[in-house]
């Protein structure tokens, strides 16, 4: 059985988180760059303009994109031939994120009790991790930041069968013009449609790790997701809020089966700080 | 592009006035930083004592929570904070004479009065790019609930830092109207 070490992970990780935050993915710049031509509003192709630079700035001198550096959240793929050893796989993720806040000048951005006395936990761990076990030797880490004002205006719905397709892209729609200026658009926007109550919501993060332009397998919810990518940016709601054409980035959905009773639906809204990487170790 | 009026800290009312939503402001001078924690504590001590931590006549408040300064920074990154979650308690601050707060996002019925009522402009930073909008702070000092950390109050000394007018004192609303321009959809 191979073995990972626990100092190589939690070195991988902080790695990962730094780069994460300082660095938005190639794919969305590019796509944001894209816009620009086809951004209606003056203003908006400013704004643009301002997030690209911003980009580069902060890639240039190392600094967070955003300053919520966001609730780390992890998705973690782990090859039943692997083991990790000199600690638990649990511990090191969250070495690394204590390690990416000290030693990257991350924002703390969590707090111990959500309802009382509030207080930081000064290094942003715990971090959220989901794991799963898959099979091979490796382990796969996926992490992204999630910044408190997107992830604030995030829908889910228990909508009815009889909704239907028409109920769940009214429903999708509704929650990207209510996040507006909130969630500091343009968007990329996660949906998960099936699965429970919580399964949809943690689908419809998952999809935001999807290639910006890269299409779900199924050519009906493909089709589905350049309809709504192009009602979206019908809405109005524009860069940052301030009006314009370009809301949405891209909108990704993933499915899942659900109960017979049942048609449960996610929206995690993205905001530009799109910050999310995959590592395999 | 329209020419960005420049304004100074503290406001007055004759500015206040100038000022319409949409319109591009730089603002330079001392501003104060608070957001979630500040304003609660802030405002249940004000029940309390009837003493704030600062005078807010005149004064700005820029929701933000900056990241830690690296070695040769005088701030981290530095973009604004949603405001609707402030607006609980910004209709009693601007009752004891702020003039201005700077956020991103839409403020609710009740601040949109209250900045009628009492002469007050909310402005909008561009969220998100928190790394340019830091190389208009130049000086930062420490005010107040510094166990607060990232959301202690902080003096920031602003330099033609950039903002739009969101909400003025006439009902003007720059998100509302913006959006409408473009809108062909309605959900």
């Amino acid at each position: 059985m191979r073995e990972i070490h626990y100092n190589d992970i939690v070195k991988a990780v902080k790695e990962m988180v730094m780069d994460a935050e300082y660095k938005l993915p190639e794919d969305f710049i590019q796509a944001i760059k894209l816009s620009v031509n086809r951004e209606e509003s003056p203003l908006g192709r400013e704004i643009l303009q301002e997030i690209i630079q911003n980009a580069e700035v902060a890639e240039k001198e190392q600094v967070a994109y955003c300053q919520d550096t966001g609730y780390p959240v992890f998705f973690v793929e782990v090859g039943q031939d692997v083991r990790v050893v000199g600690g638990s796989l649990r511990d090191a993720i969250n070495e690394g994120v204590r390690q990416a806040t000290k030693e990257g000048y991350l924002r703390a951005s969590l707090a111990y009790d959500p309802l009382f006395d509030r207080k930081n936990t000064g290094d942003n761990t715990p971090a959220l991790i989901y794991f799963d076990i898959v099979p091979g030797d490796k382990i796969k880490i996926m992490f992204a930041a999630k910044g408190g004002g997107s992830e604030n205006q995030s829908k889910q719905a228990m909508l009815k069968p009889a909704d239907g397709i028409e109920g769940v892209k009214k429903f999708i729609l509704q929650s990207i013009a209510n996040a507006g200026p909130n969630a500091c658009p343009p968007f990329t926007v996660g949906v998960g449609i099936g699965g429970t109550f919580d399964y949809s919501a943690v689908l419809a993060k998952k999809a935001l790790f999807r290639h910006i332009g890269e299409r779900h397998p199924d050519p009906r919810i493909a089709k589905l997701e350049e309809e709504l990518l192009e009602l979206a940016n019908q809405l109005g709601v524009g860069p940052l809020g301030f009006g314009g054409t370009t809301t949405a980035i891209d909108i990704k959905i993933e499915i899942a089966p659900c109960h017979i009773a049942s048609l449960p639906v996610a929206v995690n809204i993205q905001c530009h700080a799109a910050r999310h990487k995959e590592i395999e170790i | 592009m329209v020419e960005a009026k420049k304004i100074i800290t503290p406001l007055t009312d004759d500015v206040i006035e100038t000022l319409r939503a949409g319109d591009k402001v730089l603002i330079s001078g001392w501003v104060y930083t608070a957001r979630d924690a500040a304003h609660k504590r802030m405002l249940e001590e004000y029940e309390k004592t009837g003493q704030l931590p600062f005078d807010v006549k005149g004064q700005v408040i820029y929701y933000v929570g900056p990241t830690p300064a690296k070695p040769g920074q005088v701030i981290g990154s530095a973009g604004p904070t949603t405001a609707y979650r402030m607006d609980k308690y910004t209709p009693k601050l601007l009752e004891l004479g702020l003039k201005g707060t700077i956020g991103k996002g839409w403020r609710g019925p009740e601040v949109k009065e209250a900045l009628k009522k009492y002469k007050a402009v909310y402005f909008a930073a561009y969220g998100g790019t928190a790394a340019l909008l830091s190389k208009h702070i130049t000086k930062v000092e420490m005010v107040a609930y510094e166990d607060l950390g990232p959301e202690a109050i902080r003096k920031l000394y602003f330099e033609d830092f950039p903002v739009i007018v969101a909400n003025d004192i006439y009902g003007g609303d720059v998100f509302e109207e913006g959006q409408k321009k473009y809108r062909k959809l309605v959900v």
